[in-house]
């Protein structure tokens, strides 16, 4: 069986030093070994950004893509072969600027991929522009007077948007991080993680220290039960977003893959693309 | 006794207009008849002028024609609109609820046949179009009884009395209209056809079939006219094959999650017109560069922008070909008829895996919604062929990446997708070594440069017949080029020439990127003239032709939303000689 050593490869990344996407890295390694994954049949899609490399450090399949469209290709990928375990990565201008429509619609549409978004409220490779989860008043280069537009509260929107598996966590909290890519892997359907992970470079507000001092972890939450929509609405509004932890989680939900008419039990890649001629031939009467 | 004619019925949109020429249609698909049926509609859903014309012959049919011998009308404007087009002697049935009139310069018979009251008496005014069909064939000298079968296909599940009423109020069109015209309804009795049992079928479906022939299981795609039917066959069909269509929420979700489809080995396709292609240029970019074969269908519509969106042009030429930023490997395929958009497509994801990258399959909205007679599609022409890749292949133990993008002479790598163990590599639209890690390396873009962009080069020698020719002579007085739908109506017009004593040549550019320039030059230095057909306003195609070909062209350009005429051939290109 493979360790998470196995899901290494001899690639050293090109993020700063500190960047709080080596956290999510090593989250996913350790994660992929503990549900016992073999590196060929994990396929990490990412897109572009500086978290979008992350594809090109995991030991796995790897397909680093275009800005804002992860999405759709991973889940074209587990709609290719359902018995991959299929995870999509980038940044929160990645997900929720360029590539909303496609979360969102992800969220509803409910094929089994894990969605990992490394959060750092800026953009970092083009040098500090604001994000969509930067708050208002946030200076950057393309917002000099500060951010004049509303954070986007993400969890919330995919809790009304109809996701099945919702979670918050920390670069920090490397243990609670790996727990719940964990738990993402393993629920069938859509699952939506979004990570602090601080830009050490650009953003001089959000920093580790400033996590830590806001985050409220919901294990610390007496009687907080993630089965529980209006309660995971509550509490995020309650906290301006800043939890960490399994927000929302439905576990009736059937999968798209679950769900769609006639769809093959096994990898769809695997079958013989063959039309026998008596096949061909019934199709063909239809059009007489 | 006559072996062909054009018959057309129109009347508001949402009134059964498409139901009347359908059922008319298949009945006389039926009994033996070539067909070829245009429509003409506007995007909306209810109101607005619509008509279906059909062409009726014993003879295989590729276009439309000039002329018309029956309008049948629903209402005063679809005479209004129409008339024009009626031969000497040419007869319109109309429904006498309006009270219908033929203007007093035109000398067509009008039968004022009362649709409406007959389909009241007999219960609902719905079955006025069976009462208007039936008037049709008592004029064809049918007899009433050749539509049961299609009435029966369409109305059994509502029981035998649906059934009956229905034949019934065909019964009663015939009838009057027999009384009615009495000999004169002789003059369009036409020759009896073979009998021969054939299809009959819009573009759209031609290109289904070939992908699910061509072993296609996965079509994620966005609705959009004139592409639509597409997605909506392989909607119904590939959950029997285990495939699946997905509703995506745009086009470039459409064409990156084919993307993604074709990356882990399921042979996967999108389809859309020009607005939906425009979108997906960013991600055509991404195939080429990461060496995943694709295959899109593009049913070009009128553009630019919402421009003409149920009316047929051919204005993508273009931006098929040098759409996306860079330079990438692609292929377009432009089929001229129904049947080679069946073998095209089929053939598309052949081409696509063989030389791993973006497939264009291009058609028009005249090819992809135009209805004919097709005779039948061979099985045993359409091949699997997936070049380099072989997903239960047994790959050997390595120490490092898989080569996915190894140098080799004939610039196709092996190719491996997910779930194959041993084949763990990168993919990255960023430029990259042979194992797919990204890459600056000076030496190493040229080489990646390189290896995609010859890769094509031996497509030639395996691509059956990039031009359609019909050139029976040596040396010809003029040689006519077109691409996509215009084939048909270009072979209409051949024997008008002939008639003249002009030697005519003709070819229909099928493949049109990698241009076959080699195929082309002779015929074009054997002509005294060339002259470009096509449905746009620059003349792509012949600009394209221009940058390949040594040679001097002349066009002949219609931008006004309808197929050229085969009239409009004609005079124009006389015009040039």
């Amino acid at each position: 069986m493979a360790t998470f050593k196995d899901f290494r490869n001899n690639i050293k990344p090109n993020w700063c030093p500190g960047c709080g996407d080596f956290s999510v890295q090593a989250a996913i390694q350790r994660a992929s070994a503990n549900v016992g994954l073999e590196p060929e049949n994990l396929a990490v899609v990412s897109g572009i950004g500086c978290s979008g490399r992350i594809s090109g450090y995991i030991n796995s399949y790897g397909f680093h893509s275009i800005h804002g469209r992860s999405l759709p290709i991973a889940q074209g990928v587990k709609m290719a072969n359902r018995d991959l375990t299929v995870i999509a990565s980038g940044g929160d201008g990645d997900g929720f600027a360029i590539g909303m429509a496609h979360t969102v619609h992800a969220i509803r549409r409910n094929i089994d991929v894990t969605y990992i978004v490394m959060d750092n409220h800026i953009y970092g490779l083009t040098k500090g522009q604001t994000s969509p989860r930067s708050a208002e008043g946030f200076k950057t280069k393309s917002t000099p007077t500060g951010s004049i537009e509303s954070q986007i509260s993400i969890m919330e929107l995919a809790i009304s948007s109809g996701a099945g598996f919702v979670a918050q966590s920390f670069s920090s909290d490397l243990k609670e991080l790996t727990s719940i890519i964990e738990q993402g892997i393993n629920h069938k359907g859509f699952s939506l993680i979004n990570v602090f992970s601080p830009c050490v470079t650009f953003n001089k507000v959000n920093t580790y220290e400033w996590f830590k001092e806001n985050i409220t972890k919901l294990d610390a939450i007496e009687g907080y039960d993630p089965a529980n929509r209006t309660q995971a609405v509550n509490t995020l509004m309650d906290h301006n977003g800043l939890v960490t932890g399994l927000i929302y989680q439905n576990k009736e939900r059937p999968s798209y893959e679950q769900l769609v008419n006639g769809f093959s039990e096994t990898g769809l890649v695997k079958q013989n693309i063959s039309l026998e001629k008596d096949t061909f031939d019934g199709l063909l009467t239809e059009f007489m | 006794m006559i072996n062909q004619l054009s018959w057309k019925v129109g009347g508001q949109q949402g009134e059964g207009i498409e139901s009347t020429g359908e059922i008319f249609a298949i009945a006389l698909n039926r009994q033996g008849f070539y067909l070829y049926g245009y429509r003409h509609f506007s995007s909306r859903i209810k109101g607005g002028h619509t008509n279906n014309k059909i062409r009726v012959s014993t003879k295989a049919l590729n276009s439309i024609s000039d002329d018309l011998d029956i309008l049948v009308a629903f209402d005063q404007e679809t005479i209004d609109v129409n008339v024009h087009e009626l031969n000497n002697g040419g007869v319109v049935i109309a429904d006498s609820k309006f009270d219908p009139k033929v203007p007093e310069n035109s000398n067509a018979t009008l039968y004022a046949v009362p649709f409406t009251e007959i389909a009241n008496e007999l219960g609902t005014s719905l079955m006025k179009n069976m009462v208007a069909v039936g008037a049709s064939s008592a004029i064809l000298g049918l007899s009433h009884e050749v539509y049961r079968e299609v009435v029966e296909e369409i109305f059994s599940r509502k029981g035998s009395s649906v059934v009956e009423k229905n034949m019934e109020a065909i019964k009663r069109g015939a009838e009057f209209l027999q009384e009615a015209a009495g000999d004169q309804a002789k003059s369009f009795e036409l020759e009896k056809a073979d009998g021969k049992k054939r299809m009959f079928m819009i573009g759209n479906h031609a290109v289904a079939l070939g992908a699910l022939a061509g072993g296609a299981r996965f079509m994620p795609a966005y609705p959009i006219t004139p592409a639509s039917e597409i997605m909506e066959y392989l909607t119904k069909k590939l959950p029997e094959f285990g495939g699946a269509v997905i509703q995506t929420e745009d086009e470039i979700s459409a064409c990156t999650m084919a993307i993604g489809g074709n990356y882990a080995g399921v042979r996967t396709l999108t389809a859309s017109s020009g607005p939906g292609l425009s979108l997906m240029m960013e991600a055509i970019g991404l195939a080429g560069i990461t060496e995943i074969p694709l295959v899109i269908v593009n049913t070009q519509r009128g553009g630019p922008s919402t421009g003409l969106p149920t009316k047929q042009e051919q204005s993508d030429l273009m931006s098929m070909i040098y759409g996306t930023h860079g330079e990438i490997p692609k292929v377009v395929i432009a089929p001229s008829t129904v049947e080679e958009s069946f073998y095209d497509t089929a053939e598309a994801f052949n081409i696509a895996e063989e030389y791993q990258c973006p497939v264009i399959v291009l058609t028009d909205l005249a090819l992809a919604l135009g209805k004919q007679t097709v005779e039948p599609l061979d099985h045993s022409r359409v091949e699997i062929r997936r070049g380099k890749f072989d997903f239960n292949a047994e790959l050997p133990e390595i120490d490092d990446y898989f080569k996915r993008y190894e140098l080799t002479e004939d610039g196709v790598s092996t190719r491996v997708v997910p779930g194959m163990k041993n084949g763990i590599h990168h993919v990255t639209g960023v430029e990259h070594n042979e194992q797919g890690k990204p890459s600056e390396d000076p030496t190493n873009r040229i080489n990646q440069m390189n290896k995609r962009l010859t890769k094509l080069n031996r497509l030639h020698e395996n691509f059956s017949n990039p031009i359609f020719t019909n050139a029976p002579h040596e040396e010809s007085d003029l040689l006519i080029i077109g691409f996509n739908s215009t084939r048909g109506t270009i072979e209409e017009v051949l024997p008008r020439f002939e008639e003249d004593g002009l030697k005519v040549n003709h070819a229909q550019i099928r493949l049109v990127h990698p241009f076959p320039t080699d195929e082309l030059q002779p015929l074009i230095d054997r002509a005294k003239k060339v002259v470009v057909v096509e449905n746009n306003a620059t003349g792509q195609l012949a600009n394209i032709i221009k940058m390949n070909v040594n040679c001097k062209l002349e066009n002949v350009l219609k931008y006004d939303g309808n197929p050229f005429l085969p009239s409009e051939i004609y005079t124009q290109c006389k015009e040039l000689l």
